[in-house]
């Protein structure tokens, strides 16, 4: 039975609240404004007052509109009949493609309990050696490339969705300007990536509301597709945008702020979407990619900061690379022994070559006197920034480790790298002419 | 039920509902909302007239206005009883690998299972007898429970002296049998089973008294027992911002303290990091018990993507099951990652019940419910005469890694160590990162506190010559200022750090780590001679290298004494003349 209400008491931001009987909590109601009809959500009831969010926003909405209670939650169609197509975040189509009605799920659904999860053991290949080799991603981790606005983040994650081996991509999009969505199409579309896509986009000009439905459906959508055995990469992007979008509904619900404006339930409201991501013992995964921008490079922002706190590590993305030192794959050690044995040591040598190639250049800012040494870690340093750190990379991960033998050997003598011998033996570039 | 008391709700808002009754309510009982098939879990936590202010352990989607609410005249409880050992429950005391079994990979809600099945037996040993004089907390009987002898005991929410009038013989019973039957002094009979409920939110006080914690809980890192020493029955908090390694520590303490039974709770942390306790405690084994660690081990669990009001009740459920154990008179250590989510369940609720914010949001009792939670521990003398502790650590996620926020401020007042990780040691991959210059303790090490203030000195000026040194550059130090704070660097590489990865390294226990200190006393106590600061260096470099080696040797070893027996002669070939030796540096 549903009931249509007309009795809208009070409209605040993009909250109004209707006189209404029978509703259930996180019910989906339709609002038919004169520009067309809206959905939105009971987020509060109190007696007979029932405060919904709209989706569209409440521009335009007369309290003499009418009100019509759905009788259930937020679902969306989740089929193959997906794939390659693209969403808003209300869940209807954006291309021109028909609405999807069958086989509805709920959106935001139970967790995983924990005693199901397994320990991570696979990793997923990028053919990016910052991620291959320095900082391995794995299939259920969940990692946010922390950003200062202005780097190129969804290239990067274009890039990732064009290039990793994952059977499915799936891309949340909040906030994003209108270019970077049409990016992001026209990229997969040029790579033929898009018939293994599904996008939620949530354009900037579209309401704040549904910036928030677009991890939810974009997460449960991939856990009906990893329940099936699919191997599904979620990349949403960009999360800040989310929790600014938190913030603004909390404060018109008259919450009270707790750091910097943001709700006491930030870092709930931001696990609750990071832990959905997860390897199915006996079905497929879900990896969560999340772009976070960190407003003023200030990593104690509260965004990032209770994000740090969720994830499995971070990605600094600075200076359009990935930054060797801060980032961090905490799950890489489940992996990168089982890769090629010389995978670790590849990672550390490097690592800490870079190092020092980093204080080098101090020193010459300084204008201290250069050593042989620092020379050589000045050729091994701007070797390593132009071909390893690139991010339009695709190299898979044996081809990316002999680079990393081949830069080394460009550079130094086998012992100064500190390697051990049997590992020199039988990597180090053999017919190699070291130029001194 | 018979005394069951009904409302409705009047109102929605998040995991907070508003139920009407007629009747009357009590304050934090248990309250059951009911919809459709399910059961939904809530506790009532403010009355206001004829509203009842309830939160809901469970998601709260599609509740109406009008639904029926059940109140049940309980308060929130676990049951206690043999088989809790090795188990893992979520934050009201599910059994998580049991649901998981019976729904699959998700969570369902509104479904609840007991924590320890009804049907489960156990062979039952008495020691009392008919006509025996006990009270609240006596012991019974006993089962054996893996290695542990678990004791049976005297109800502890029955008062007064109690008077066994029957006594069940050797046998096998079922958890809820009756096994004693005891009358008080009004002259009446209550029935005692093996396993009793008790309310999660109320220390459990059956012992004769409690006492001031001395005695050191040895942790095996030589960083907390020598130089931040926890007590047994102490407290202690890590605060740390994220990547600095709290969890780890955390883990790394629950396999090596020397500690009878480590209770995990696990609240509103990653799920990942569950998973890595999860599978790998039952393939660890314990050295000391010769049986996997998860015999020893509870882990209550409720991950941050799980409900947030049964995140608040998850350490109060740990706490209570930590004391029944200690009340058996075992050492019991219970370890909460992290607070910090606790305290934010509270923000969160509070907030839904539009109370006046304190600071950051934080309700203004936040203090008094942290002061009490941490007040549960301590060292109790039981009424036989012998003694258990429940000893608390739990770690804080600052804001920012802001030290300066209010629940690690709220958290410094009431425990009694402190180990403040540092992004900068953890950065620079120094385990384990507790800051050796912040972090203080109040209890006993286990090293010669002399000593350990010698130490500590060292490591201060060190320090102090360390900033110096960054202004004026290596040129302008002295000597003698080089040469202490090589031997800060000394304390700290050799001491201070230690390689988790090496089997012997990992974890130092008292008696080695007094004979190491010892050495290093001696080595900071005693005037070095050298040409210049790079003979400083080098020979220190080498002191470190020998060092090192030496404490991944097994004591008292041929090897450990021979490498020994090379650090002195170092240290001897370098020292001024004797008369020197005990001048002050």
């Amino acid at each position: 039975m549903k009931k249509t209400y007309s009795r809208i008491l009070q409209i605040s931001g993009d909250v109004v609240t209707v006189e209404a009987e029978g509703v259930g909590y996180r019910e989906l109601a339709e609002i038919y404004i004169k520009t067309g009809k809206s959905l939105a959500q009971v987020i509060r009831m109190s007696g007979q007052k029932v405060y919904l969010q709209v989706f569209a926003g409440s521009r335009g909405v007369s309290t003499g509109d009418k009100v019509r209670f759905l009788n259930h939650p937020m679902r969306i169609s989740c089929s193959e009949n997906l794939l390659g197509r693209i969403f808003n975040g209300a869940g209807l189509p954006r291309d021109n493609g028909p609405a999807l009605t069958e086989n509805l799920i709920d959106i935001g659904g139970p967790p995983v309990n924990p005693a199901k999860r397994i320990i991570p053991r696979k990793m997923i290949r990028t053919g990016i050696p910052m991620i291959d080799v320095f900082n391995s991603l794995v299939e259920s981790q969940k990692l946010p490339i922390f950003s200062v606005p202005g780097e190129p983040y969804n290239e990067l994650l274009a890039r990732i969705a064009m290039q990793t081996e994952v059977d499915m991509i799936i891309l949340g999009g909040m906030g994003l300007k209108y270019d970077d969505y049409l990016f992001f199409r026209n990229t997969l579309e040029e790579h033929g990536a898009l018939s293994r896509a599904i996008f939620f986009v949530h354009t900037a000009s579209d309401p704040t509301v549904e910036c928030l439905l677009v991890p939810d459906m974009a997460l449960a959508v991939a856990e009906q597709f990893a329940l099936k055995g699919k191997r599904v990469l979620v990349l949403l992007t960009d999360m800040t945008n989310f929790a600014d979008s938190l913030k603004e509904i909390s404060i018109t619900m008259e919450q009270i702020p707790s750091n910097r404006g943001y709700p006491g339930d930030l870092y709930s409201q931001l696990a609750a979407r990071y832990e959905k991501a997860v390897d199915f013992d006996t079905a497929g995964s879900i990896t969560i990619l999340a772009v976070t921008t960190m407003p003023g490079d200030d990593v104690t922002h509260p965004v990032p900061d209770n994000t740090g706190y969720i994830t499995e590590g971070q990605f600094y993305l600075r200076n359009a690379t990935i930054e060797p030192f801060g980032s961090l794959s905490r799950l890489k050690q489940q992996v990168n022994d089982k890769t090629r044995k010389d995978h670790r040591t590849i990672m550390d040598t490097m690592t800490q070559l870079f190092a020092q190639y980093r204080e080098t250049l101090e020193k010459m800012a300084m204008g201290f006197r250069m050593s042989e040494w620092d020379a050589k870690l000045l050729k091994y340093g701007k070797a390593f920034e132009e071909k390893m750190m690139s991010l339009t990379a695709d190299i898979p991960l044996e081809k990316a480790l002999d680079l990393g033998w081949q830069i080394m050997a460009e550079s130094f003598e086998p012992a100064e790298t500190g390697i051990k011998s049997i590992l020199i033996e039988e990597f180090w570039p053999k017919n190699n002419n070291q130029k001194k | 039920m018979i005394n069951s008391r009904y409302g409705k709700i009047a109102g929605i808002n998040g995991n907070m509902i508003v139920a009407e009754f007629d009747d009357y309510v009590i304050q934090n009982e248990v309250a059951y909302v009911i919809h459709n098939e399910e059961r939904l879990k809530s506790e009532v936590i403010r009355v206001r007239g004829n509203n009842a202010e309830l939160q809901v352990y469970e998601d709260t989607s599609s509740l109406r206005i009008g639904e029926k609410v059940e109140f049940s005249g309980e308060l929130l409880s676990v049951e206690l009883g043999p088989g809790l050992l090795g188990q893992i429950f979520d934050g009201l005391q599910n059994p998580l690998p049991q649901l998981a079994e019976k729904f699959g990979f998700f969570l369902k809600r509104g479904e609840y299972l007991e924590a320890l099945p009804d049907k489960s037996k156990w062979k039952f040993t008495p020691t009392v007898k008919k006509d025996d004089k006990v009270k609240a907390g006596d012991k019974l009987g006993f089962v054996d429970e893996g290695i542990f002898k678990h004791w049976i005991m005297v109800p502890f929410s029955l008062q007064g002296e109690l008077e066994i009038v029957s006594i069940a013989d050797v046998g096998t019973y079922a958890l809820k049998d009756t096994i004693a039957r005891l009358k008080d002094a009004n002259g009446q009979i209550h029935s005692a089973a093996m396993q009793q409920i008790w309310p999660v939110k109320i220390p459990i006080t059956a012992y004769a008294e409690k006492l001031k914690p001395l005695e050191p809980l040895t942790t095996k890192i030589r960083l907390i027992d020598s130089f931040f020493p926890v007590a047994r029955g102490g407290t202690y908090c890590i605060p740390g911002p994220f990547g600095s390694g709290k969890t780890v520590l955390q883990q790394l303490i629950s396999k090596h303290a020397e500690i009878d039974i480590v209770i995990i709770a696990a609240c509103g942390e990653r799920a990942g990091e569950v998973v890595e306790t999860l599978r790998t405690f039952p393939e660890i084994i314990d050295t000391k018990t010769n049986k996997p660690l998860m015999e020893r081990t509870v882990i209550i669990c409720n991950t941050s993507s799980m409900p947030v009001a049964a995140r608040e009740s998850s350490v109060y459920t740990a706490v209570t099951i930590a004391e029944y154990y200690r009340q058996m008179g075992l050492n019991v250590l219970l370890l909460a990652d992290s607070t910090s989510r606790w305290a934010q369940a509270m923000r969160e609720m509070s907030g839904r019940l539009e109370e006046i914010p304190g600071e950051e949001a934080f309700p203004a009792y936040l203090e008094t419910r942290i002061a009490s939670f941490y007040e549960r521990a301590g060292i109790v003398k039981l009424r036989d005469g012998s003694f258990g502790s429940v000893t608390i650590g739990g770690t804080v996620s600052p804001a920012g890694g802001n030290f300066e926020e209010p629940v690690t401020q709220s958290t410094l007042k009431v425990v009694g160590a402190f180990h403040g990780l540092s992004r900068d040691r953890s950065n620079a991959r120094k385990y384990p990162a507790i800051d050796p210059l912040e972090s203080w303790s109040k209890y006993r090490s286990v090293v010669d506190e002399a000593q350990i203030i010698k130490g500590k000195q060292i490591l201060k000026k060190a320090n102090e010559i360390y900033q110096m040194m960054k202004v004026i550059g290596e040129e302008g130090t002295s000597l003698e200022d080089f040469t202490v704070y090589m031997k800060g660097e000394f304390i700290d590489s050799v001491y201070l750090q230690q390689n988790a990865f090496d089997e012997v390294d990992a974890a130092t226990d008292a008696e080695r780590q007094r004979y190491v200190f010892n050495i290093i006393y001696e080595v900071i106590n005693t005037q070095l001679d050298f040409k210049d600061k790079t003979e400083s260096r080098k020979s220190f470099q080498v002191l470190i290298q020998k060092f090192h080696e030496w404490n991944s040797l097994e004591m008292q070893s041929e090897d450990f004494n021979k490498k020994e027996k090379e650090i002195k002669d170092i240290v001897a070939g370098k020292a001024k003349q004797k008369q020197n030796n005990e001048k002050d540096l």
